[in-house]
């Protein structure tokens, strides 16, 4: 059976959801116009920028290249649930302190993407680091900021 | 920008994809990251999505046969943490890391990466470089498609308008076999300006049964027999002179800086199939 609208049921950061939404919406439109959640942002739209990474069945995705349709089932967590959980409260407050931060439209984008890296224990040098958030674009930083953060509470979760 | 409507159905057989696609402007959606961004900025505007991914088995990655099959619904996430594919396919792993960045290798798939047939893409020239093979299944049954025929023109394949790629596979790697790989990007993980996915069989200090395999210089994958040859006869230099790519400038790169890249990898390749990397 095809459809151009469909009903969907998810977890979106611990909440069931029930939505009726259009073939066409992208999880990231979902998510902000839909759910009223706006901390994932809309970039590009088209897979380059990573600002609308959220985390779908525990891993990272470029949210505006996904449809809600396909999340149907799915658990999704965004920055709001992943910052309320407190989990990524260590990497928030290295991003203030480094400046790791200016216009802050990359930054939901910037914390999911390295906690995915420091949740795997990859963060074990700066290139590493440097590699793994590549798909992710900060215009206002030049990106060493961010590094030195990632860095930090890769050194300092390491040692706990 | 925004995608044009269309209706979305999920399959949930094979069977039930290659019958939707019969009757309907179709694409199917695997792991939709190249799929979604060109429907997102409104470059195609299919009628139905058809999405597979619920469609059961078509994920392994398995030995078979002295080859290493890696399902089409594969994500490349899995291609890049797969010991089978490591110790049986390393110039596969050695590429994987190249392709787009961690939260879309999360997500797109190695059957969907050949099936779109990207010219500037990796896993394309891998295929090619390594003499693969390509399973399809659609109206009339089964068939296989070896690499070298694979690949007829821009985003253009073998496949027919109600095929779905099900399957890829690769010959498992001997101790005799060298490859070798390297691409040049603007940033990690962007699609190249020029790359090279080669494999050989190393003898003594020759090498024997070159596959040279450019992508980001034409209109397919591109084999360079000439340069091959050249190889196989011992001389880089001879080999940079023999390649007789003629590539299109590009948003990135004009044809001449592209010929020239093209020579600069050819000559870091060898020196990985000649283990001489630096």
């Amino acid at each position: 059976m095809s459809a151009h609208v469909l009903d969907i049921v998810l977890s979106v950061n611990g909440d069931a959801v029930h939505e009726r939404v259009d073939a066409r919406k992208t999880l990231v439109d979902f998510l902000r116009d839909d759910l009223g959640l706006t901390g994932s942002h809309v970039g590009c739209e088209h897979g380059v920028c990573g600002a609308c990474t959220v985390r779908v069945n525990g891993e990272i995705v470029r949210g505006c290249l996904m449809l809600a349709a396909q999340c149907d089932g799915a658990k999704i967590e965004t920055i709001e649930g992943v910052s309320d959980s407190g989990a990524v409260a260590d990497l928030q407050d290295a991003f203030e302190k480094r400046n790791a931060l200016q216009c802050g439209f990359c930054t939901p984008g910037m914390i999911l993407t390295a906690q995915e890296l420091l949740t795997n224990g990859g963060a074990t040098d700066r290139d590493t680091i440097r590699e793994h958030i590549s798909g992710n674009y900060c215009r206002c930083t030049g990106y060493h900021a961010i590094v030195d953060a990632i860095e930090a509470i890769a050194q300092t979760r390491g040692n706990k | 920008m925004k995608p044009a409507p269309f209706a979305y159905a999920k399959a949930r057989s094979l069977d039930e994809a290659i019958a939707l696609m019969g009757e309907n402007d179709a694409r199917l959606l695997a792991g939709g990251q190249s799929l979604i961004a060109t429907l997102n900025m409104r470059l195609s505007a299919p009628e139905l999505l058809i999405d597979i991914n619920g469609i059961g088995g078509l994920d392994g990655i398995a030995l078979k046969d002295g080859m290493v099959e890696i399902g089409a619904l594969a994500r490349h996430a899995a291609v890049e943490r797969s010991d089978t594919v490591a110790k049986h396919a390393p110039l596969i792993a050695r590429a994987m890391p190249h392709i787009a960045h961690p939260a879309i290798r999360n997500r797109g798939t190695f059957g969907g990466s050949i099936a779109f047939a990207d010219p500037a893409a990796e896993l394309p020239a891998c295929l090619l470089a390594l003499g693969g093979e390509i399973d399809a299944i659609g109206p009339k049954g089964k068939r296989t498609i070896e690499a070298d025929d694979f690949f007829k023109g821009l985003f253009e394949t073998a496949l027919g308008p109600q095929d779905v790629l099900t399957a890829v596979r690769v010959p498992t790697a001997t101790n005799g076999m060298r490859f070798g790989f390297a691409e040049l990007a603007r940033r990690h993980g962007d699609y190249a300006i020029v790359g090279l996915a080669a494999a050989a069989k190393a003898d003594g200090k020759k090498l024997g049964d070159v596959r040279l395999a450019f992508f980001g210089v034409g209109e397919t994958p591109i084999r360079a027999n000439k340069a091959e040859a050249a190889l196989a006869q011992g001389n880089v230099d001879n080999a940079v002179a023999a390649l007789d790519l003629d590539p299109s400038d590009d948003a990135q790169a004009t044809a001449a800086v592209k010929k020239h890249l093209a020579g600069v990898l050819l000559r870091r390749v060898t020196a990985q199939l000649l283990g001489r990397e630096q």
